[in-house]
C-alpha cells in the first residue's frame, strides 16, 4: 500500500469556458477529493494556470497528469511535492471592532502572527493573513475564542523551485 | 465523380468572404470537410440548419433516423468502416441528451465523430427555457472536445477545429452546440481548414532510442507474442504489422476492436485475447517472455486479474496516447507515436525468425480448445441450433469478405470469435462501452459508407429491441443491410453469469418476444424465421442473394454458454473451457 501525500498539481491551459468542468471531472470520476483549487492568469499572456491541491499516491497522480494533459486545451500539467514548491494560502477574518479595544490580547495575536489589518470601521475590522496552512489554522484557533463574524481562506497558490518549460513549448508551436 | 467532388470542395474553400447565415455556414463548413452523409433528427432549435440542408440536399444526404441514439451509432458505423469522420445532428434538450450513449461509445472506442446540436437562443441560456439542457456540461466527460457557439462568426473556425480534433491523433467524438440566434445571424463567411491547435499534440514524437530498445528485446526473445488493437486500424498500419509479424515470425493475437486488421486466415494470426478470447493466446500470455502490445490499451476485459497478467514478460507498448502508457500494465519500453510510423521504423531493426517450437504450443492449445469448445460450437451434433453454426454458415457464404456488425452479449463474443475477416475495418462492434442497441443503426451507417460491401448485422434478441425502430430508417432509405437476430429468448450473457455465479437465479433475463418476422414485414423488409438445422444453409443463402434489406431470425438454443471464459477477477491463464 503506497502512502498518500499532498501534491500540488499545476496546469497551464487555454482560457476557455468549460475547461474547469473538464478538469474537475477527471478528479471526480476517480473519486478523488480536491483539497483546494485556484485559477488565475500565468506568466504567459493568454495562458491560464490552475493550482490544485490533492492528497493521493504518486502512482495515481502520475496517471491523473496523463489524463489532464490529454485534454485538448491543456498545454502542460505538472505535479510537485511541498518540498519542490514555494506555496502560500491567504485568508480574511471579519471581527467585531469592539473586541479590538476590549480584548487587548487580540492586538498581540495580530502582531505575533504578522497578520495585516485591511480595514477598520466602527462595526468591524478585517484581518488578512498569508502563509502556510498551519499558520492560518493557528490564527483561526486563536481568534475563534473571541468570535469571528466571517472567515474565508483561498486555495493554495504555488510556484516551483525548478523552471517550468512552458514558454519554449509554446514558442515551438508558433514556429 | 470524384473530380467533381474535389472541384466542388475547392470551390467552397476558395470562396471569398460572403455574407450568409450561421446555419448556411454550418452546411458549407460540413461540405468543406468532405461530409456527404449526416445522421440526425430535426427539432425546434436546429430548424434553421435543416432548412439549409433542404437547399443543399444534392450535396449532403441527411438520413432521418428514428431516434437520436440511432443517429450516433449510424455515424459510428459510417466512421468505423470508412475511417472518415461520422456526423450526427440533433436538436436541443432531449434530442441532445439522446446522443450521449453514442458519444460515450465513440469516446471509449476512439471513433471519429462530430455531433452538432441546436441550442435555445443565447438570451435564454440558463433560464430553463423549453428544450434547454446544458449539453456541453453533460457531454464534457464523454467527448474529446466540445464547445458552444453563441456568435455566428465563430462557426467556421470552431467547426474546422472540431473535425481536426475528431480525426487526428487518437480519434474521438466532438460536440458542437450552436444557439438558435447564431444560426439565424448573418456574417462574412470564409472557411479555413484547421491545421493545428497549440495546446494539442495529436501524435507524440517517436523516440529513436525506444525503437532501438524495443528491437533489442524483440530480437532476443525466445517466446515473444504480439497483441494488437484498434490502434493498428486507426493508424492504417495493417500492412506494417503484417510485415513485422511475417519477418519476425511472432505469433500475433488481437483485441476485439483489433479484429480484421490482419486476415483471420493468416497463419501467424493466433486469435482473440480476453474474457471470451481464444485459449492459447490467453494461457500463453502468462508464458511468453516478451509481450508486444500495439495500439491497444490493456482493458480489464483483456487482462483479467492485473496482478497476474504477463508478470514474467517484458512489456513493449506501441501507443499513440501517452496517458495509456503504464495506466494498467507497467511497460518496460514504451514506443510513443503513430503505429504506422513506428512499425515502419522498427522493421529494418528486427531479425528474421520463425519461433517454430513456440508456435507449436499455440497449436497444441488450439487443438484442446477445438475439441472442447469449437467443434461443438461450429458443428454441433445435438438438437438445437448454436450461434456458432450460424456464423460458420455465414462464413461459408460470405467467404470472409463481409463487414460484420455485432451488438453486445453472447452473440457478439461468438461473432468475434468465429467470423472470418479478409478485409480490415470489417468488425464493427461496441467494445469498450458495451452498448446494446448499437448494431442495427451502426450497420445502416456502415452500409451507406460502403454500399458495395456486404454488411451483416448480427444481433441478440435483447439488443435488437433497444433500437428496433431503426428498421424504419432501413425501409425509408432502402439500405440493403442483412439483419440476423440470434434469438434465445434470453438476455443470454447475463443469464450465463446468473447460471455460473448466481446459482441460476434468472432475475429478469427471460424475454417474451414479439413476432420479429411480422415486425420486419411491417416495415416491408423481407423476413424469414429458421429454427431447424436443415433450413439454415438455404436461409442464409437466400439472405446473401437478396439485393435489398433482409431480416433473418434464427431461433437458437436457449441456455447455451460462451466458452472459453476468463471469470471476472481471474487470471487470463485460469481461463475456463467449460
Amino acid at each position: 500500500m503506497e502512502i498518500k501525500e499532498l501534491f500540488t498539481v499545476s496546469i497551464y491551459t487555454e482560457n476557455h469556458i468549460g475547461l474547469l468542468n473538464r478538469i474537475s471531472a477527471i478528479f471526480q470520476r476517480r473519486h478523488i477529493n480536491i483539497e483546494s483549487l485556484n485559477t488565475s492568469i500565468s506568466e504567459i499572456e493568454g495562458v491560464s494556470r490552475f493550482t490544485i491541491l490533492v492528497k493521493m499516491t504518486e502512482k495515481e497522480v502520475k496517471k491523473i497528469i496523463g489524463q489532464i494533459e490529454k485534454q485538448v486545451e491543456v498545454i502542460k500539467a505538472f505535479y510537485h511535492t511541498d518540498d519542490e514548491t514555494i506555496y502560500q494560502e491567504s485568508c480574511l477574518f471579519k471581527i467585531k471592532s469592539d473586541l479590538l479595544f476590549e480584548e487587548r490580547q487580540i492586538q498581540n495575536i495580530i502582531k505575533d502572527s504578522n497578520a495585516r489589518i485591511v480595514t477598520v470601521n466602527k462595526a468591524f475590522f478585517v484581518l488578512e493573513k498569508s502563509g502556510r496552512r498551519n499558520e492560518i489554522e493557528l490564527l483561526h484557533r486563536e481568534l475563534s475564542v473571541f468570535g469571528i463574524m466571517q472567515f474565508v481562506r483561498s486555495g493554495r497558490i504555488a510556484v516551483t523551485k525548478d523552471e517550468m518549460k512552458i514558454t519554449e513549448m509554446l514558442a515551438a508551436f508558433n514556429n | 465523380m470524384e473530380e467533381l467532388q474535389t472541384m466542388k470542395k475547392k470551390q467552397y474553400l476558395e470562396q471569398p468572404k460572403e455574407r450568409i447565415s450561421g446555419s448556411e455556414a454550418i452546411v458549407r463548413c460540413l461540405l468543406a470537410e468532405g461530409v456527404d452523409m449526416i445522421y440526425g433528427y430535426p427539432g425546434g432549435a436546429i430548424m434553421p440548419v435543416y432548412d439549409e440542408l433542404y437547399k443543399y440536399q444534392n450535396e449532403i444526404h441527411h438520413v432521418l433516423t428514428r431516434h437520436e441514439q440511432g443517429a450516433t451509432h449510424a455515424a459510428q458505423g459510417y466512421a468505423r468502416i470508412s475511417g472518415k469522420v461520422g456526423v450526427a445532428m440533433a436538436t436541443s434538450g432531449p434530442g441532445a441528451t439522446n446522443l450521449i450513449t453514442g458519444i460515450a461509445d465513440a469516446q471509449i472506442d476512439s471513433t471519429p465523430m462530430v455531433c452538432i446540436t441546436g441550442q435555445v437562443a443565447s438570451h435564454l441560456l440558463g433560464s430553463d427555457a423549453f428544450q434547454e439542457t446544458d449539453i456541453v456540461g453533460i457531454s464534457t466527460p464523454v467527448t474529446k472536445w466540445n464547445h458552444q457557439i453563441t456568435n455566428a462568426a465563430e462557426i467556421p473556425e470552431v467547426i474546422a477545429k472540431a473535425f481536426y480534433i475528431a480525426r487526428s491523433g487518437r480519434p474521438g467524438p466532438v460536440l458542437i452546440d450552436i444557439t438558435k440566434d447564431a444560426q439565424f445571424a448573418e456574417f462574412d463567411f470564409q472557411y479555413k481548414k484547421c491545421e493545428g491547435v497549440r495546446s494539442y499534440l495529436p501524435v507524440p514524437k517517436t523516440d529513436k532510442a525506444s525503437l532501438d530498445q524495443a528491437a533489442e528485446i524483440i530480437n532476443g526473445a525466445k517466446k515473444p507474442m504480439i497483441v494488437w488493437g484498434q490502434g493498428v486500424i486507426l493508424a492504417h498500419a495493417e500492412e506494417q504489422l503484417k510485415a513485422m509479424i511475417e519477418k519476425t515470425g511472432i505469433p500475433a493475437a488481437w483485441t476485439i476492436l483489433g479484429a480484421s486488421a490482419i486476415s483471420t486466415s493468416h497463419p501467424l494470426n493466433i486469435g482473440m485475447v480476453g474474457m471470451h478470447g481464444n485459449y492459447a493466446p490467453n494461457v500463453l500470455t502468462n508464458d511468453c517472455d516478451v509481450l508486444i502490445a500495439i495500439g491497444m490499451r490493456f482493458d480489464d476485459r483483456v487482462t483479467g486479474k492485473l496482478d497476474e497478467y504477463a508478470k514474467q514478460a517484458k512489456i513493449i507498448h506501441f501507443e499513440i496516447d501517452p496517458a495509456e502508457v503504464d495506466k494498467n500494465v507497467k511497460t518496460d519500453v514504451a514506443v510513443l507515436g503513430d503505429a504506422k510510423e513506428s512499425l515502419t521504423q522498427i522493421l529494418p531493426l528486427l531479425e528474421v525468425k520463425t519461433h517454430k517450437s513456440w508456435h507449436q504450443k499455440f497449436k497444441d492449445l488450439y487443438a484442446i480448445e477445438f475439441e472442447k469448445v469449437i467443434k461443438n460450437d461450429l458443428h454441433p451434433t445435438k438438437d438445437g441450433l448454436t450461434m456458432g453454426e450460424v456464423l460458420n454458415e455465414i462464413n461459408s457464404k460470405s467467404g470472409g469478405n463481409a463487414a460484420i456488425v455485432s451488438d453486445v452479449g453472447q452473440h457478439q463474443m461468438i461473432t468475434c470469435r468465429y467470423a472470418d475477416f479478409n478485409v480490415s475495418k470489417s468488425n464493427i462492434t461496441s467494445g469498450g462501452l458495451g452498448t446494446m442497441g448499437f448494431a442495427l443503426p451502426a450497420a445502416i451507417g456502415a452500409k451507406m459508407a460502403a454500399p458495395n460491401r456486404e454488411v451483416i448485422a448480427i444481433i441478440g434478441d435483447g439488443g435488437y429491441q433497444m433500437t428496433i425502430q431503426e428498421l424504419g430508417t432501413i425501409f425509408q432509405q432502402k439500405t440493403a443491410v442483412k439483419i440476423v437476430v440470434l434469438n434465445n429468448n434470453f438476455l443470454g450473457m447475463v443469464r450465463q453469469w446468473q447460471q455460473l455465479f448466481f446459482d441460476k437465479r434468472y432475475a429478469s433475463t427471460e424475454m417474451t418476444n414479439p413476432d420479429f418476422v411480422a415486425i420486419a414485414k411491417g416495415y416491408h423488409i423481407q423476413a424469414r424465421r429458421v429454427s431447424e438445422r436443415e433450413e439454415l444453409g438455404s436461409a442464409i443463402e437466400e439472405m446473401m442473394k437478396s439485393q435489398d434489406a433482409y431480416f433473418l431470425e434464427v431461433c437458437v438454443e436457449k441456455e447455451d454458454n460462451v466458452f472459453p471464459m476468463v471469470p471476472s477477477g481471474a487470471s487470463v491463464s485460469d481461463i475456463r473451457l467449460e
